[in-house]
């Protein structure tokens, strides 16, 4: 029987189906952090329990950790208490923790990758909706609850069942100053925050085949954003080439192993889909959000649409468009801004900041904007400092900071504040999510580039002519 | 962790007629930053709950004793957004045993079930009854049999059918968890290990 590239690496997985109930599903990767993990450990030891198989977990600190000073103690003794907590039960447990300080520390989906941890055909989990990242190396991978956490801890296994699949082709080719993040932002905007809700997406088509792995992270970090549980894209060269080398891809007769695995890893030509979406590549625009959630989003030469226009209940979209300090109708370009945060693991790779470099390059930033760079990882930052780019962003009045997810969700002290406008390269717009009050507007690096140089939203692709 | 077991459920209602309603509105990162699952119930809705200097915000459902109950009412996509099951964990705390709307985001709904939270789906035009009945009426009751599979607004009889996996429908009624299940099977997960490519 043909079979989607998802039913593969899936089926290959279950231990036993549950009649009239879910799949017990063994995972190959669990990352942990300090935020979802705590409680999951305090679970084990009320039941008296030792992780199964403490080689399969990865332990980093990122959420809950300051981006600057890192030498430094915490100061939050809540945050701190959360970081030892992470130390403690990792020693205990014998699991790899790379904490604050560690070379190796930075966001989770940005360092699984960057060591080979993140494989095609492997399942991977971890406590945060993001982990649809790894999607990108033709990886089931998704976020899952602390219970979770426990169980995969206890057992290697989740027990979940298998989600309906929808592919969603991408025709044609990008346009200039079009980039993965306006690729996954757009498909938001047509399927809305619940439209892939129960499924898991395969990318498919010429746009996504020529997309750097990079670029493939983007998109499918922001699968969770539109209500799936994880989006996938079939390995080919570009996958093979990013992950030969790693610290934990095999090597040697290991790896013409893998290798031969992982090329067997696409949908079969007649395989079916629930369900099935098709895009033309070229029809995307550099997209900014206007909203409180990441459905929310327009080209940014479009106007805020008419509640008519948009699904869900108007009184929803009056609330969110109130919040925001948005009028229906108004344009989104020339808004002023007052924050631009780049970085997360939506938008924190090496990638992105080469594309931030590109536009303030020679220009300086805009007197009322603060900027948080935020590299992804160390590596990431010292890629940054490799290639000049460090340089760049001085000479423009940019300052660099450490590693860790930052504003994207203002656990640490990088809140924005109330009342104030984030062009942010994050994931999520929410009410308050960069901080009660904050006023998200979601983009890619580019546009984010634009702004923090011009000071309001502005169309990149002026100033890349 | 334990929690109470479910059967049937009789209760006033809290209404929340908005759509979307994502996990960092029902508990903001802010308050994550516990190493226990203690006292999540407090900051449930924070942000819509409270004004910045702490005082409650008297528009907000949850500060209004006009409504109580067990039974938490959303608009569409209920809990979507981050995977962090705080957010339940605060539902429940809070003194909720279930939620109903018309769309749960899938990660919530996946962790309630887990806590012994009910999310139960009713069709949109169901979800507008239960909406017009608290109003005409905050103290009308709901009740949500689980054995049944079914949700009635008492008054007027009017009930629905939900769906709910046979095993997580158990494991409810019981107050097991997926866990215990894992367990009784390590002998059997450890030799499908040995045979994985990975
Ligand atoms: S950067 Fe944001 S979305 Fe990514 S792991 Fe950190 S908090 Fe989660």
């Amino acid at each position: 029987m043909s079979s989607t590239l998802f039913d593969k690496v899936w089926d290959s997985h279950v231990v036993r189906h549950i009649e009239g109930g879910p799949d017990v599903v063994f995972i190959d990767r669990h990352m942990i952090h300090e935020v979802t993990s705590p409680v999951a450990f305090l679970g084990l030891k009320n039941r008296g329990i030792k992780v199964l198989y403490p080689q399969r977990t990865f332990a980093t600190a990122d959420h809950n950790t300051p981006t600057i000073n890192q030498h430094l103690p915490v100061a939050d003794p809540l945050s701190a208490n959360q970081l030892k907590a992470l130390e403690a039960n990792s020693a205990e447990h014998g699991i790899s923790h790379w904490g604050l300080g560690h070379q190796k520390n930075g966001i989770v989906h940005v360092v699984g990758p960057e060591y080979g941890i993140t494989q095609p055909g492997a399942t991977i989990v971890c406590g945060d909706s993001h982990t649809s990242t790894h999607g990108a190396f033709g990886a089931i991978a998704f976020g899952i609850g602390t219970s979770e956490v426990e169980m995969v801890l206890a057992s290697q296994c989740i027990m979940q069942p298998k989600p309906k699949k929808m592919r969603i082709n991408i025709t044609g080719s990008l346009g200039f100053g079009v980039t993965p993040k306006d690729v996954a932002l757009f498909i938001i905007s047509k399927l809305t925050t619940s439209g892939a809700t129960g499924y898991f997406v395969e990318y498919a088509g010429k746009v996504f085949e020529e997309m750097t792995m990079e670029g493939r992270m983007t998109v499918c970090n922001l699968s969770i954003e539109m209500g799936a549980r994880g989006g996938m894209i079939a390995p080919d060269e570009t996958t093979f080439n990013y992950i030969k080398g790693r610290e934990f891809t095999p090597k040697g007769e290991a790896w013409d192993k893998a290798m031969a695995y992982w090329q067997t890893l696409k949908t079969d030509a007649d395989a079916v889909f629930d369900k099935e979406y098709t895009f033309d590549g070229s029809e995307i625009e550099p997209m900014i959000t206007y909203g409180t959630n990441p459905g929310m989003g327009i080209g940014i030469s479009k106007d805020i649409p008419n509640a008519e226009a948009v699904e869900g209940g108007k009184a929803t979209y009056e609330k969110s468009l109130n919040y925001m300090g948005f009028h229906e109708g108004e344009a989104m370009i020339g808004k002023p801004v007052d924050y631009v945060f780049i970085g997360s693991c939506t938008n924190g790779r090496i990638e992105d900041f080469r594309a931030f470099a590109s536009i303030v390059k020679g220009r300086h930033k805009a007197e009322n904007v603060t900027a948080w760079l935020v590299p992804g990882s160390h590596i990431v930052e010292a890629k940054i400092k490799e290639e000049g780019l460090l340089d760049i962003f001085t000479e423009a009045g940019f300052v660099l900071r450490q590693p860790g997810c930052s504003a994207c969700l203002a656990m640490n002290d990088d809140k924005i504040p109330a009342g104030k406008y984030a062009v942010s390269t994050s994931n999520r717009n929410f009410e308050g999510r960069q901080g009660p009050g904050s006023r998200t507007l979601l983009a890619s690096p580019l546009v984010a580039a634009a702004a923090a140089v011009t000071g309001k939203v502005t169309d990149p692709r002026e100033l890349m002519k | 962790m334990a929690y109470d077991k479910f059967t049937i459920l009789k209760s006033p209602a809290v209404p929340l007629p908005i759509e979307n309603v994502d996990t960092d509105q029902i508990i903001p990162a802010r308050f994550l930053k516990a190493t226990e699952r203690k006292g999540f119930g407090d900051n449930l809705f924070r942000d819509w709950r409270y004004n910045s200097d702490g005082t409650p915000k008297a528009d907000f459902v949850l500060n209004n004793p006009t409504y109580k109950g067990k039974i938490l009412v959303g608009g569409k996509n209920f809990g979507s957004g981050s995977s962090r099951e705080h957010a339940a964990w605060a539902v429940y705390d809070y003194g909720f045993r279930a939620v109903v709307s018309s769309f749960f985001a899938d990660i919530f709904k996946g962790n309630c079930l887990n806590i012994g939270v009910l999310p139960v789906q009713v069709s949109p035009q169901f979800l507008e009854r239960i909406f017009t009945a608290i109003h005409a009426n905050p103290d009308t009751e709901l009740e949500i049999n689980l054995p049944e599979q079914r949700i009635t607004l008492l008054e007027t009889g009017e009930s629905e059918q939900f769906d709910i996996s046979s095993y997580k429908k158990e494991n409810l009624m019981n107050g097991f968890d997926d866990i215990d299940y894992l367990q009784n099977i390590k002998p059997e997960i450890q030799e499908f290990a040995k045979q994985l490519p990975l």
